[in-house]
């Protein structure tokens, strides 16, 4: 566990030491917070026609689904475009500077280097998506919201990073060259996240599979506010799935050839 | 301290380290010399567990670099030939984070810092931004990091490249420091370091061990000639025939625009080929000794190997 914090509070102090945090969460909360903006002059704009067209019967106008829902499915897709840039150097960097020989020859293993630079990543992550949420926290001065749906749309954010962050590890281990770690980790988040679309022209056992496999059918759901077993485990399993992967990347070097 | 068994690396079909076994005792500093490519890197990054052996195995300090790497990385401080730095952190921090995954007590931490950064000149440095430091006080840093768990063995590569004389010296003086109580093995391709730092000389050449000995005996043998570079007015293939035949002269080739003369160490002719010159009626322009260059040192050691 020592050895997990050194490299995580190694991380930590990468990302905060240079322009990197700062930026990335700059980006995040700029876009974040003009979708923010759009969705509830949106919602005012239908707010004041209904009132004015001073309809008979009564229409419904709920601010979760016209402001939060949308907030979160917009977040998604922009941490998909903003994970890649801060996991991109967490391996490139070192194979490149040399200092992931020193990383291998001394008494730490794959899995703790590992586990101290996904943590790192994910504690950034939090933090940003934390900032995010005090819009939601604004918002709830001036409007009843509704808490469940809330609090599940951000509980798809926090799952989905994980899964996130790991494939852009993933990504970054393979090579030496930032860059094409960040190319690669947008062509598998992309993949993953449209799927789905190849889904509705697959039949039968295919379009389970395809469908299965889309991150964002996953998130659907959640974010609408009904959290299913089956997508919280997709997301963990997705992640250990790919940070597993990583490590055996790692470890394959050592392999005898 | 280091048990070296049959040690063979191979890239697909290139080898680089070819069957090679030595052994280190404790206390021992074993330089190995051989041009770039002979597979110095290549040995020490499996002596470090970087890279895996392809056949045959290493001990250090007992443990097997396969069955064991962490005990091995615990005992081994590692300087690689690119010092591996984090160019955005300041020297004590970086220092503090190796102490770290080194493994050194947090409790002794403090106090190992203060004396390494003494021991390896940085005091006035360790605020600085790695980044900032210049190639010299890098590799400094780098040779703290390689000893701040107070390793029992340790391997450096190449640790002077690229600084400049008054630094080599002062790397050279540290290393010669540390090696008093553990066991260092260097990588160099410059003979002189090999004399003036090491107990024993590993030549490796194409991934193979082609001498082992001490620096004594090893620059006796390239020392027992004497090559001089001359250059006259007149015939250059009349002149060469006639210095040829001047007795103690082993050997006259022809370069570029000029001779080169050989003979024993021990005899000076310098005398005799300038009067045999001035008795052709030619004109002596230049006269100068010549000292070997590694690769002809490099040679004549592999030859006298094969040889012997």
């Amino acid at each position: 566990m020592g050895n997990v914090m050194a490299i995580f509070g190694k991380e930590m102090r990468s990302y905060f030491g240079s322009p990197i945090a700062y930026v990335m969460a700059g980006v995040f909360l700029l876009f974040s917070g003009f979708v923010f903006r759009n969705q509830l002059l949106e919602f005012h704009d239908m707010a004041v026609y209904l009132k004015l067209a001073e309809r008979e019967e009564k229409i419904l106008l709920n601010v979760n689904t016209e402001v939060v829902t949308p907030f979160f499915e917009f977040q998604t897709f922009i941490w998909m475009i903003v994970i890649p840039m801060l996991t991109m150097r967490l391996y490139a960097e070192e194979k490149r500077g040399g200092t992931y020989e020193l990383l291998m020859t001394s008494p730490i293993t794959s899995a703790q280097i590992l586990m101290g630079k996904f943590l790192a990543c994910y504690v950034l992550y939090l933090l940003i998506e934390a900032m995010a949420f005090g819009y939601i926290g604004v918002l709830s001065m001036y409007a009843q919201l509704d808490w469940g749906p809330v609090f599940s749309g951000a509980l798809a954010v926090v799952l989905i990073g994980a899964t996130f962050i790991s494939v852009g590890i993933l990504a970054s281990s393979l090579t030496e060259n930032q860059i094409i770690a960040a190319v690669l980790s947008f062509f598998f988040l992309i993949l993953l996240w449209i799927i789905d679309w190849a889904a509705r022209f697959a039949s039968d056992i295919f379009f389970v599979i395809l469908k299965f496999l889309s991150l964002i059918e996953h998130t659907r759901d959640m974010i609408h506010g009904v959290v299913d077993t089956h997508d919280v485990v997709f997301f963990i399993s997705a992640a250990a799935f790919f940070l597993f992967l990583t490590h055996t990347v790692l470890e394959s070097r050592k392999w005898r050839a | 301290m280091i048990e070296v068994d049959r040690l063979t690396k191979r890239y697909g079909a290139f080898t680089a380290v070819d069957d090679i076994s030595f052994q280190v005792g404790k206390g021992e500093i074993v330089g190995f010399l051989g041009p770039n490519g002979a597979g110095k890197t290549t040995t020490m990054r499996v002596l470090t567990c970087f890279l895996p052996a392809t056949e045959g195995t290493a001990r250090i300090a007992g443990y097997d670099i396969f069955d064991n790497p962490l005990e091995v990385k615990r005992r081994i401080g590692y300087l690689p030939e690119l010092p591996p730095l984090y160019r955005d952190m300041r020297v004590r921090t970086y220092l503090e984070f190796i102490a770290k995954i080194k493994g050194v007590a947090p409790k002794e931490a403090r106090q190992r810092i203060d004396e390494i950064v003494v021991q390896c000149g940085l005091v006035d440095r360790t605020e600085q931004l790695i980044g900032h430091l210049s190639k010299g006080y890098r590799q400094r840093v780098g040779l703290a990091q390689a000893i701040l768990h107070d390793p029992e063995v340790i391997i450096m590569d190449e640790p002077t490249s690229g600084l400049d004389p008054n630094q080599i010296i002062e790397v050279r003086q540290l290393i010669r420091e540390l090696a008093q109580e553990r066991t260092v093995i260097l990588s160099t391709h410059i003979l002189p370091e090999v004399e003036m730092t090491c107990n024993r000389v590993i030549i490796i050449h194409e991934g193979k061990i082609v001498a082992v000995d001490t620096p004594e005996n090893l620059t006796a043998n390239m020392r027992d000639t004497t090559r001089f570079f001359v250059r006259i007015s007149g015939d250059i293939d009349i002149a060469a025939k006639a210095i040829a035949t001047i007795e103690g002269v082993s050997d006259v080739t022809q370069v570029n625009n000029g001779l080169h003369v050989h003979w024993p160490a021990e005899a000076d002719l310098s005398a005799a080929v300038s009067a045999r010159i001035v008795e052709l009626g030619m004109g002596l322009v230049e006269m100068k000794r010549e000292a070997m260059s590694l690769e002809e040192i490099f040679h004549a050691l592999t030859m006298y190997e094969k040889e012997a």
